[in-house]
């Protein structure tokens, strides 16, 4: 059972966050806003490895096809409405996970990791190989979604402090989503399924239609932080689907913690702290260029010597037995 | 397409495929016989065109630095399985997944440290470097036919020694039932550690091998890692049988797709694997 104080926590961490454009620091702010979208993408994925017991190694393929979506929604110098293209998004992505989720869900353990990231790379083909969005170069979105309700505007999100309170927006509304899936007896069947498959089945649960419904769920919130990221950068192109991509959300997952929603948005924070600190050039010269070396060395040492994160280190120091390990 | 320009199609796909199975052996045999998923396979087949592009450098010729590179790849193995591998055992795959993943990065960074970012070509071996002309203006290399050659004669010593030695009697023991062999006396841990430097060595020598070929450039680990997954999903986790079936099956597609449908070729292996998917999850050869 959750304390008060803890229930209340997220609220306070919100409020906090929405704050920060006070400091009218743009680098900082943009910073943060990766931050906010790796975190809804993180989120996402923690569903399918930290609840439902899926790892997945393919998805980043919803996160780029959503970023891809807009930009061949948006070709032209006109703002779009991001009112339908934004679901519009994030239905391509639920379409996508849908009939993946169907051929990968018959398969288990190391098939599902090896078919996830298959499908995933061959979505990066598709864009890659054809002419569809711009080949290996990419396609560019040079107007950001306007935010208008009839001739008035709500939001500019050319702005940094307004495209990071849509992010921060889209981020909280995602963690409570996801908490409130999580706390039904929807979630509660999700857990049971990731702990024992054969005895829910045997209880009479439809674990397939489960586990897709937590698979499609999964590609269609990583949908809406493709969207965002596409958006804050302006241009797409395959390697927002590569395979780095995708390991790189998992190292977040971890990192944070699996199967906290809270550790999902901590390891996206420590995660890209990380990343712009080993490389930094004025801190470490000619090695920031080999930032990746850093990265991979202390991704193996999460693997070996943390493998709850740092929620699980945290609930150690206090004492607390850690979250339920994810052995087989 | 004519008779000859079809031959010469057909070679590649199977040289192709065959070099494929030599990576993608090494890695269903893991996966088979420990259960781990080793996403830096890949990475071992780039460290082998590297030490044969470094070696042939340094001794002028490539066999020698193909035999000098062997060893070298065989103590990498062992001393990986050693300290990093043998702890995720009992792990969940997702440690797995995430620990070699950590091993790409450190495996690409170490590589642009000591041999930089740069694309090198190979010479073809002077002995092999002829071709045999199948038209007056179409004629086939002898170093494609030699490295088919070399790749069957492997795949045919790794049948033997899985099949047919009591070495290979152990690690098909080992696979079924790791407390069981251990309890019959027999070292399962100096098994796996030899299965899994053979994996290695394989992939390695698929990449030397291939470096006259391919040349050798940044990255080259991952493509290959990939394809050789959508060969273990498709011929079955742990079957060497399989993985071989699978090879051909994708060397000849990819070979005739790109001559024939250059457009949607990068997808044609996707779409095998997710037919296969849907007519048998376990794979070909695989046990259901």
């Amino acid at each position: 059972m959750e304390s008060r104080v803890s229930r209340y926590l997220p609220y306070l961490a919100f409020g906090l966050l929405a704050l920060f454009p006070l400091t009218e620091s743009t680098f900082y702010m943009q910073l943060l806003t990766k931050v906010l979208i790796m975190a809804i993408f993180a989120m996402s994925l923690d569903l399918l490895v930290g609840y439902t017991g899926l790892v997945s190694f393919g998805h980043a393929a919803y996160f780029g096809l959503a970023g891809y979506a807009l930009a061949l929604m948006s070709p032209g110098y006109d703002a779009v409405s991001l009112w339908w293209t934004l679901p519009a998004a994030v239905a391509v992505c639920a379409l996508f996970a849908l009939f993946t989720g169907m051929l990968v869900l018959r398969t288990r353990g190391i098939y599902f990791i090896m078919v996830t990231l298959a499908f995933a790379q061959m979505l990066f083909f598709v864009f890659h190989d054809t002419k569809l969005g711009g080949g290996s170069d990419g396609a560019y979105i040079y107007v950001k979604p306007s935010m208008k309700l009839g001739d008035f505007e709500l939001a500019n999100l050319e702005k940094p402090a307004q495209f990071y309170w849509l992010a921060l927006f889209l981020m909280a509304a995602t963690y409570l989503l996801l908490h409130r899936v999580l706390g039904s007896s929807f979630g509660r069947a999700l857990l049971g399924i990731k702990v024992n498959e054969h005895r829910m089945r045997a209880l009479g649960f439809p674990v397939f239609r489960y586990q897709l419904a937590s698979f499609t769920l999964a590609g269609s919130l990583a949908g809406i932080a493709g969207y965002l990221a596409a958006m804050q950068y302006g241009f797409v192109n395959p390697e927002i689907l590569s395979w780095h991509q995708s390991g790189a959300v998992l190292m977040m997952v971890i990192l944070g913690g699996m199967g906290t929603l809270y550790g999902a948005a901590i390891g996206s924070f420590a995660f890209i702290v990380l990343q712009e600190v080993l490389s930094n050039q004025a801190w470490f010269g000619a090695w920031a260029k080999h930032w990746q070396l850093a990265m991979g060395i202390l991704i193996m040492l999460v693997a070996l010597y943390l493998p709850q994160g740092l929620a699980g280190l945290a609930q150690k120091f206090r004492g607390k037995p850690a979250p339920e390990a994810a052995d087989e | 397409m004519d008779f000859a320009f079809f031959l010469i199609q057909l070679l590649n796909g199977l040289q192709y495929g065959l070099l494929l199975f030599l990576v993608a052996s090494g890695l269903t045999l893991v996966f088979g016989i420990m259960g781990i998923i080793n996403l830096a396979h890949g990475s071992f087949y780039m460290v082998g065109a590297y030490l044969a592009w470094s070696l042939a450098g340094m001794t002028g010729n490539l066999a020698t630095a193909i035999l000098l590179a062997i060893p070298l790849t065989v103590v990498l193995g062992m001393a990986l399985e050693r300290l990093l591998f043998r702890h995720l055992y009992q792990r969940d795959h997702l440690y797995q997944v995430l620990l070699t993943y950590g091993l790409i990065l450190v495996f690409e960074e170490l590589r642009s440290l000591i041999w930089g970012d740069d694309v090198h070509g190979v010479a073809v071996p002077a002995l092999l470097n002829a071709s045999i002309s199948l038209t007056e203006n179409l004629s086939y290399p002898v170093y494609r036919l030699a490295i088919s050659g070399v790749c069957l004669l492997l795949a045919a010593a790794l049948y033997f020694l899985i099949q047919k030695t009591r070495l290979g009697m152990m690690i098909r023991a080992g696979a079924s039932n790791r407390d069981m062999v251990q309890s019959l006396g027999i070292d399962i841990k100096l098994i796996y550690t030899l299965v899994f430097a053979l994996g290695i060595a394989l992939a390695a020598f698929a990449g030397m091998i291939n470096a006259p070929l391919s040349s050798v450039f940044p990255n080259m680990g991952s493509s290959v890692l990939i394809i050789c997954f959508v060969v273990v999903v498709i011929g079955g986790i742990g079957s060497v049988k399989g993985a071989m079936a699978a090879s051909l099956m994708i060397g000849l597609a990819e070979t005739f797709g790109t001559v024939l449908v250059p457009e949607v070729a990068g997808m044609i292996v996707y779409v095998l694997m997710a037919i296969v998917l849907v007519w048998r999850p376990q794979g070909l050869f695989g046990k259901a």
